[in-house]
Parts: structure tokens; C-alpha cells; sequence
């Protein structure tokens, strides 16, 4: 038997052991990020998610002015966790409208009511339609998208006080 | 005292498996009085690793709050046999019970096996050592069962309910038999290399440990798919799910040894390359237990997972695989080439069953690892699925199942074609029948199952044909055994082939009193009413399914909440009829009082398990087989 | 009534820990009535993965973004739409992990020839086995 030949198996197996590692060494990512970042953001038109706020539209994300686009619902706890930060967000001057994912206006008025309003616009996405089209799997998560309607970015999960000043700037410089 | 006596008694244990090495070692280096102890040692340290087990069970069933494995995975409230069989659903108890197996294999080595070269004997047991004491050093170091906790909790956590099933009490023990059975034959292999001794005696010698854990993983293997197909209430029973296919791999490495292990034991072929099986096989069961253990890909059966014992569990890998494989690669050269044999022979046939099971085998593990490799390599993440693997392997299944008619046709050392051709003709032309027949009532039938269901029932008949003209009460049981095996091969591609193209689903938002058509079944939903349970409350539906002008049977599927720990699942109630399984769950509330439900209507389905069930019947009758001539004739041995 | 959760009860990975109040969207528990495009539209299903418990196909899976996706699919196979295209939509959004089906590209030709190569090397390691044929 040739050399090369017994000696085979074990380089075979430490190969497959070396993949075994990583798989070991690297950090449990569980996340799926969106792989329209960079695309242009897909066309849609939103009804109001709860009286007093306007919905929301493609088109509206287009008009030369950058946005945060938040995707949030009211029966979702860690968005109740990262309403303060989106508070200090609206407050420094970031545009932010909302996607309310799967709720009922009376339920996003209340969450509004107890959490805070940092949006100008919400639309309702009540089949999770634009969130697919965005790329999205849960919520809270959030895109900042550029004045030409452009995906320049996605948060996954809530947003921690140590992520604003990362956006902010992300939106800056997406003017 | 009892988790305290449980511990020093791993301890123990380990200390003797540490002995059991040393004297193995020096055995087979000469020291022949030596060499007579490590049998007793092997047997003491089993006893050990029982008593030990024992302990932990005992612990369980007590519901002992004080230790803190049972603090988190049991329950006053649960019934006797979850609490039971709790011991083993968790990671700590589970891997106890690797130790335990091992130690109980080692014993029975010890105990039965009169064949094996002395020396040989004695390196195998070493080699059984050395792999256990590995395990040993996992459990005192890294997963120590007998943990205390202070203060004690009031009560325990509970067991996942997705666990709380008959399944469980049965399923894990088997497959771990299986699993950790094919530690024998790694350490055979090892023995082997280590004094060269590979030939016909060692492969008669290795032939009944490796059906006795094939006939345990077969079990396991289907005990599990149909515990799944229950419980996980999607009417699916495999997914080439990681975890699914991890006790697929050694399931077909073993089952290659055991067709290469014949021809060895026969003809004095394939002498590398059965080695080669031996060590693959155990080493798919470790690699297969790292891969449930460290959750290092994402599956639906991932329970008990963390990644600091993954390492553990990793370095043992490299210790025992790279170290059988370094030592395969350094000896085997010195083993001199095995006989030779013609194409057209019973030994070309094994051959193939050989090359077309490891190309299987190949196959469900290059697509369980690829996206990892993938995901080293470039970053990006890739799933590898049922289409990969149906398209990949699909194909090479259906050839070995051709196989399976064909082989056992042929003659030993040298057959002829025409023969043959006569001999296989009334199989094939049943196929062909058949295949011509089902394309024709059911035009859009997918190529697969069409094929898969044609050459099951040509493979039934084919694979019965070694049977004709014989007496049957004097053809040896291990003919027996492989005629029921390869017919339940048959049997379980036949439900296979059935499910896939045959089943009806019904999707329905029904109100109560409403009555739905799912295959021949009239299903009435009679009514829904909240019911209860040892530690669960659930909404119970009633469906009255009829079935032309019969009585209702009764089928009651529940959505059950669990509260400790807080789950909710639900309980698929399941009709088995003689052509198949009327499946209904019961869903979500859809609104304006309408209930989702879920029914199926499976035909032949249950042949799938079935099969798996003859299959280990035929394994066992090969066993019983083996066992009595090898009684009465060690030396020669045609099969 | 909450949904429930199947295998994936220990998988809950993503942000979603609670579930809407909404019932679920049209299509997501209602065949299409056309059986052919129900066929593609559940063979389709089977090879997504749920985003929300990972282990499972949208087929198989109670959460309620799977519902959604089984939605959407229905939707886009009864306007006609082909399921490749669908999976390609998807596969666009999400990256090829979300689907089953690997694609066939440079990346994953190698798994694809797997089945070719293991069969090419297990005849050339079994050529050694058998005798040259024999002259009679």
C-alpha cells in the first residue's frame, strides 16, 4: 500500500477537524443580516399604523433626506428596552419613522402613549411584508437609509445606549 | 451520600480504567502474568461505572434537590417513568451513560469473547481504556453529574416536555448502545494494528460485537425517526437534520463493516480496509456526539448544548481519531495485502455495497460540515438541506438497493453473468411491472420514489430469492438474518417512497361541527375542551374520523402548556390503519371561533419503521446465528 | 391563545420573544386551490428556513414570521410566479442560508462533484482488490 495512500485518512481527518475547531472558535452568530444593504430600498406604500401619524411609503424615504427606519411593535419587549435611546435619537435632530410589525392601532397608540413618539411616520406592515422585502427577521431592528433611498445600514436587535452616537453618525453621513 | 457515593465510585472507576491501560500495555509487551489481570480489571471497573449510573438514577427517581443536575432537570410532580428517564436527558447524565456503555462493553469482552488472539484481547481491552478514560477525565473535569448545590431549591426545574415521552425512556439507551457499542470494534481495530494480527480469526472475532451495536443503532436510529415524527407534531420523520445525520453516519460506516467484515472473515479480503471501517465507524460517533454536544450547527434537536465541553469533547477527537489514523497509517503497511477476487463474485458485490455506502457516508458528511467550512473559508453562511442530500445520495441509495438483489445471488470467488441474469430475471421484470404500472396511475409521480417504490418491492422479492429451493429448517440462522434484513430494507423504501409521493395534507381553519375530507377519511371536528395533566393543561379537540360507511374513531390532539419549565407544544393524535396513519393536530385559534388543524393522510407510512424494525430482527437472527456456530465451530466459517 | 412552539421551543434566537395579537395572514395556514400550485408552493416551503427557530423549514415551523413567509409564498406562486424565482427573492433578501437548496457556484461546486469524486476515488481504491480478468 502506498504511502500516500494510508497516510490519507488522517489528513483527511485533520482537515475535517480543523473545521470542527472553527466551527468551535467562532463566535455563535445567530443573526441574519440583510443583504439589501447597499440596495435600494424596496417599493411599498404603508397605511398609518395608529391615528395622528401619517404611514408611510417608498417614496417618502427618496426625497434628499436620510432616515432611521425603525421596525418595532408594541407586544415586543426589547423595544420597549431601546425606546429611550430612540428618544435621545429623535431628540438630536434623526429622522426616524417606524414600521409597526404585526399590531393594532389601539396598541401602538398605547405603547406610544407610554413609551414615548420619536417617529414622524408609521406604517403598518401587518403580514411582515416589508419586513422580508427589507431583509429583516425580527424586531426591534432598525436601517438607516440615505436621501436617494438608499440601505446604508442594519441594527439587529435593540438599540443599547452605546450604538447612538455609531448612528448618528452612520446618518450623517448618509445626507 | 448517595451523589457522594456515585462520585467516588467514577473515581474509582477511572482509577481502574487507568489500570486496565497500564496492564494492557504491558501485556502486550510480554509480561503475560500481567496480561491475565486485565480481564478481571474490566470487569470491576463496568461494575463501577453501573453502580455509579445507578446512583444518579436513584437520585432522580428520589428527586433529590440537593444535586444540582437534578435540581434542573427534574420534578416532583413528574411521573415515575419522566423522572427516570430524566437521568438521561440531559447532558451530564447522558454522557454517565456513555461512560457506563463503554465500561459494560469492556466488560463483555472480557467476559465473552474466546475467540481473539490472546495478545490481541488484551491491546483491544487496552484500547477500550484508553478511549474511556478520556471520557472519564470529560465527566470528573467538565460534566461532573454529582454536583451539589447549597442551598437546595424548593423544586426542581422540570425537563423540557419535548422530552417528557415514552421516546425518551427508550430512544437515547439504544442509540447510545449503538453509538458507543462501536467502541468495540475501534478498539479491535486497534488491538489489530497493534500486534498485526489482521486476518479471518480477528474478523470472525469482531463480526458479533459489531451486530450486536449495529442491531442497537438501527433500533435507536428508528425509535428516534418515529418518536420525532410523533412528537414533533409535523408529520415529517427525517429531515438530514445535523443531529439526525450524525447517528446516520456511523449507522452506514457500520453497516459497510459489517458487509466488509464478511468478506474478510470469508475470503481473507479487504484486510485495510475493514480496519479502516472499525475505526471510522466509532469515530462517527464521536464526531457525531461533538456535533450534538457543542452546537456548533444550528439544529431542531439541539438540547444540552455548550461550547466549553465542546472543546473538551474536540480534544479527545484529535486524541483518538488522529491517534487511530496515525497509528493505521504508521501499521497497516506491515499488514500484508489481503486475497484477491474477481468482479463478477459475492465478493465484488460486497465490494460495491462497500464503495456505494461510503460514498454515502461521504456524502451526508461533506454536506453536514459544508456550510461550516464554507463559512471558514469565505464568511458567508450556506444551509445544505433535503434537496442536496435527496439528489446527492438519493440516486446511490437506490443503486445499493439493486444491490440488495443482486448480491446475495452471486456466488463466492467467481459467478457468471448469464446465471445471474436468470437467477435476478423474475425481480427485475417485477420491477419493471411495477414501475410501468404506478407511472401509470400516477403520471406525475417524482423519478425517485417512482424508482424508489419499484425497486423496493423488486429488491422484496429479490431479496427472499436466497431462500428458494433450500430446506428452511436447516438454512443457518445468519442466511435468515440477511434475507430479513435486506427484505426490511425493501419494506422501509416501499413506506419511504410512499410518504413522499402519496400523502395528502389538509390545512383547515374549522369551527366545531364542521367536517373536513382528507384522503379516505371523513374527519368531524366533534368538539374542544380544555383537559389537564400530572404537570400540563391543554385544549383538547375531538375529531371523529369515519372512514366510508364505519364506525367514528376518535382522535383527540392537544395543544398542551407546560408549566414547569414554562412550553407549549402539542400532541399530534395519530390513527394507524393497515394502509397508512390518519395524522391531525390541532394548531393556533384562527379568529371568529375557528381552530387551525393540521391532518394528514400517509399511506404505508408506518412501513418506514417497520423496516427499521426487521432490519435489527434481521441483525439479531445473524447474531444468534453467529454466536451458535461460533460455539460449535470456531474454525471454519462459510458463509 | 398563544402559538405554539414546536422543536424549536429551546431555538429561540432572534429578537421576536413574544408573539403579536394579529391571527395570522391569509395564506400562511390555507392551501391555494389550485393542487398544482399548492404541490410547488409546499415544495417550495419545505427547503426555507425559519428565521425565527433555525432548526426548521417554514413548512414545519409555528412562528409566526414563518406564517408570514408561507404567505407570501402563496401569494407569489398563484400570480404565477415560479418557485425559483420566489427562492431567488428570497435568496436576495436573506443570503443563501435562508434556503435549503444550496446553490451551485464556485463556492459550492466541490459539494456538488462530492457525490462524483467519492464514487471516482472508491473505484480506484477498490481496483486493488479485484484480479486482473483472467484468461481461460
Amino acid at each position: 500500500m502506498s504511502n500516500l495512500i494510508r497516510w490519507a485518512p488522517l489528513a483527511v481527518f485533520i482537515a475535517l477537524a480543523s473545521a470542527l475547531t472553527y466551527g468551535l472558535a467562532k463566535p455563535a452568530r445567530t443573526n441574519i443580516t440583510s443583504k439589501m444593504v447597499g440596495a435600494a430600498v424596496p417599493s411599498f406604500k404603508l397605511a398609518p399604523a395608529t391615528s395622528g401619524l401619517p404611514g408611510l411609503s417608498s417614496a417618502d424615504l427618496a426625497k434628499g433626506q436620510p432616515h432611521l427606519v425603525n421596525f418595532f411593535a408594541s407586544w415586543c419587549g426589547p423595544c420597549i428596552a431601546e425606546a429611550p435611546q430612540l428618544k435621545v435619537l429623535a431628540e438630536a435632530g434623526v429622522p426616524i419613522v417606524g414600521i409597526a410589525v404585526r399590531d393594532r392601532p389601539q396598541t401602538v397608540a398605547a405603547f406610544l402613549a407610554r413609551h414615548g413618539n420619536p417617529f414622524r411616520a408609521i406604517g403598518a406592515d401587518n403580514a411582515s411584508q416589508l419586513q422580508m422585502a427589507m431583509g429583516s427577521s425580527g424586531v426591534p431592528e432598525s436601517f438607516v437609509i440615505d436621501g436617494t433611498g438608499t440601505i446604508r445600514l442594519q441594527t439587529i436587535g435593540p438599540i443599547n445606549p452605546q450604538d447612538v452616537a455609531g448612528i448618528i453618525a452612520a446618518v450623517r453621513d448618509a445626507r | 451520600m448517595i451523589a457522594e457515593a456515585g462520585l467516588a465510585a467514577l473515581w474509582l472507576g477511572a482509577a481502574l480504567c487507568a489500570l486496565q491501560l497500564i496492564v494492557a500495555t504491558l501485556g502486550v509487551r510480554g509480561e503475560v502474568q500481567l496480561a491475565a489481570t486485565v480481564r478481571p480489571v474490566a470487569i470491576g471497573q463496568a461494575a463501577l461505572t453501573v453502580f455509579a449510573f445507578g446512583m444518579l438514577i436513584w437520585l432522580f427517581v428520589r428527586v433529590d434537590l440537593s444535586v444540582l443536575l437534578v435540581a434542573e432537570n427534574d420534578h416532583s410532580e413528574k411521573p415515575l417513568l419522566y423522572r427516570f428517564a430524566a437521568t438521561w436527558g440531559n447532558h451530564e447524565g447522558s454522557m454517565l451513560m456513555w461512560v457506563t456503555i463503554l465500561g459494560l462493553a469492556g466488560a463483555a469482552i472480557a467476559l465473552f469473547e474466546r475467540r481473539l488472539a490472546e495478545r490481541t484481547l488484551t491491546a483491544t481491552l487496552g484500547g477500550q481504556a484508553a478511549i474511556a478514560l478520556g471520557f472519564y477525565a470529560f465527566l470528573l473535569f467538565a460534566s461532573n453529574p454529582f454536583a451539589r448545590i447549597s442551598p437546595a431549591p424548593a423544586e426542581g426545574q422540570g425537563l423540557n416536555p419535548l422530552l417528557q415521552d415514552p421516546g425518551l425512556a427508550f430512544h437515547p439507551p439504544t442509540l447510545y448502545l449503538g453509538y458507543v457499542g462501536l467502541s468495540v470494534a475501534f478498539s479491535f481495530a486497534i488491538g489489530a494494528l497493534v500486534t498485526r494480527d489482521v486476518g479471518p480469526a480477528f474478523a470472525r472475532a469482531m463480526r458479533p460485537w459489531v451486530l450486536a451495536a449495529w442491531i442497537f443503532l438501527t433500533l435507536g436510529i428508528t425509535a428516534g425517526s418515529y418518536w420525532a415524527y410523533y412528537e414533533l407534531g409535523w408529520g415529517g420523520w427525517w429531515f438530514w437534520d445535523p443531529v439526525e445525520n450524525a447517528s446516520l453516519m456511523p449507522w452506514l460506516a457500520a453497516t459497510a463493516l459489517l458487509h466488509s467484515v464478511t468478506v474478510l472473515a470469508t475470503r481473507d479480503g479487504l484486510r485495510a480496509w475493514t480496519v479502516m471501517l472499525a475505526v471510522v465507524a466509532f469515530s462517527m460517533s464521536m464526531i457525531g456526539t461533538f456535533l450534538v454536544r457543542s452546537g456548533i450547527l444550528t439544529s431542531v434537536h439541539a438540547f444540552a448544548v455548550d461550547p466549553r465541553r465542546g472543546t473538551f469533547l474536540l480534544a479527545l477527537l484529535f486524541l483518538y481519531i488522529g491517534g487511530a489514523l496515525a497509528l493505521f497509517g504508521a501499521r497497516i503497511g506491515t499488514v500484508r495485502e489481503g486475497a484477491r477476487f474477481n468482479l463478477v463474485s459475492r465478493e465484488g458485490a460486497l465490494v460495491a455495497n462497500n464503495l456505494l455506502l461510503s460514498a454515502v457516508l461521504g456524502i451526508v458528511l461533506v454536506g453536514t460540515l459544508y456550510p461550516l467550512i464554507v463559512e471558514a473559508v469565505t464568511g458567508t453562511k450556506l444551509s445544505v438541506g433535503p434537496p442536496y442530500f435527496n439528489a446527492a445520495a438519493g440516486p446511490l441509495a437506490l443503486i445499493l438497493v439493486a444491490l440488495i438483489g443482486v448480491g446475495p445471488l452471486l456466488r463466492w470467488r467467481r459467478d457468471a453473468l448469464m446465471p445471474l441474469l436468470r437467477r435476478v430475471a423474475p425481480a427485475a421484470v417485477l420491477a419493471a411491472v411495477v414501475l410501468v404500472g404506478v407511472k401509470f396511475a400516477a403520471p406525475r409521480m417524482h423519478i425517485l420514489p417512482l424508482l424508489g417504490l419499484a425497486l423496493a418491492i423488486g429488491a422484496a422479492l429479490a431479496s427472499v430469492a436466497p431462500l428458494w429451493r433450500r430446506n428452511l429448517l436447516r438454512t443457518p440462522l445468519f442466511v435468515w438474518g440477511m434475507v430479513v434484513a435486506h427484505f426490511g430494507i425493501a419494506v422501509s423504501l416501499a413506506g419511504i417512497a410512499c410518504d413522499s409521493s402519496f400523502t395528502v395534507e389538509k390545512l383547515v381553519a374549522a369551527r366545531v361541527g364542521e367536517t373536513v375530507q382528507v384522503g379516505p377519511y371523513q374527519v368531524h371536528f366533534a368538539g374542544l375542551a380544555p383537559t389537564f395533566g400530572a404537570n400540563w393543561q391543554a385544549l383538547e379537540a375531538t375529531l371523529e374520523a369515519r372512514r366510508g360507511a364505519g364506525d367514528a374513531l376518535v382522535l383527540k390532539p392537544q395543544a398542551r402548556a407546560y408549566w414547569s419549565p414554562p412550553t407549549e407544544t402539542s400532541e399530534s393524535a395519530i390513527h394507524t390503519a393497515l394502509d397508512g396513519q390518519l395524522y391531525t393536530v390541532l394548531g393556533k385559534a384562527a379568529g371568529e371561533g375557528r381552530w387551525q388543524l393540521r391532518l394528514w393522510w400517509k399511506p404505508f407510512v408506518t412501513l418506514i419503521w417497520a423496516g427499521g424494525g426487521l432490519i435489527a430482527l434481521g441483525g439479531a437472527l445473524a447474531l444468534l446465528g453467529r454466536v451458535r456456530r461460533g460455539r460449535r465451530r470456531p474454525q471454519e466459517d462459510w458463509s | 391563545m398563544r402559538p405554539l412552539i414546536l422543536g424549536a421551543a429551546l431555538l429561540l434566537t432572534s429578537a421576536v420573544l413574544a408573539d403579536s395579537g394579529l391571527p395570522p395572514a391569509p395564506l400562511s395556514d390555507t392551501q391555494l386551490a389550485d393542487p398544482r400550485q399548492e404541490a410547488a408552493a409546499q415544495t417550495l416551503m419545505e427547503t426555507i428556513r425559519c428565521l425565527v427557530c433555525q432548526g426548521q423549514s417554514i413548512a414545519d415551523s409555528n412562528a409566526e414570521l414563518a406564517g408570514d413567509m408561507r404567505a407570501l409564498i402563496r401569494q407569489r406562486i398563484a400570480a404565477g410566479e415560479k418557485p425559483a424565482a420566489v427562492r431567488a427573492w428570497l435568496v436576495r433578501r436573506y443570503g443563501a442560508w435562508v434556503s435549503y437548496e444550496p446553490p451551485l457556484d464556485r463556492v459550492t461546486w466541490l459539494l456538488w462533484a462530492a457525490p462524483a469524486l467519492f464514487l471516482v476515488a472508491g473505484l480506484f481504491l477498490a481496483r486493488r482488490s479485484f484480479r486482473p480478468r483472467q484468461r481461460r
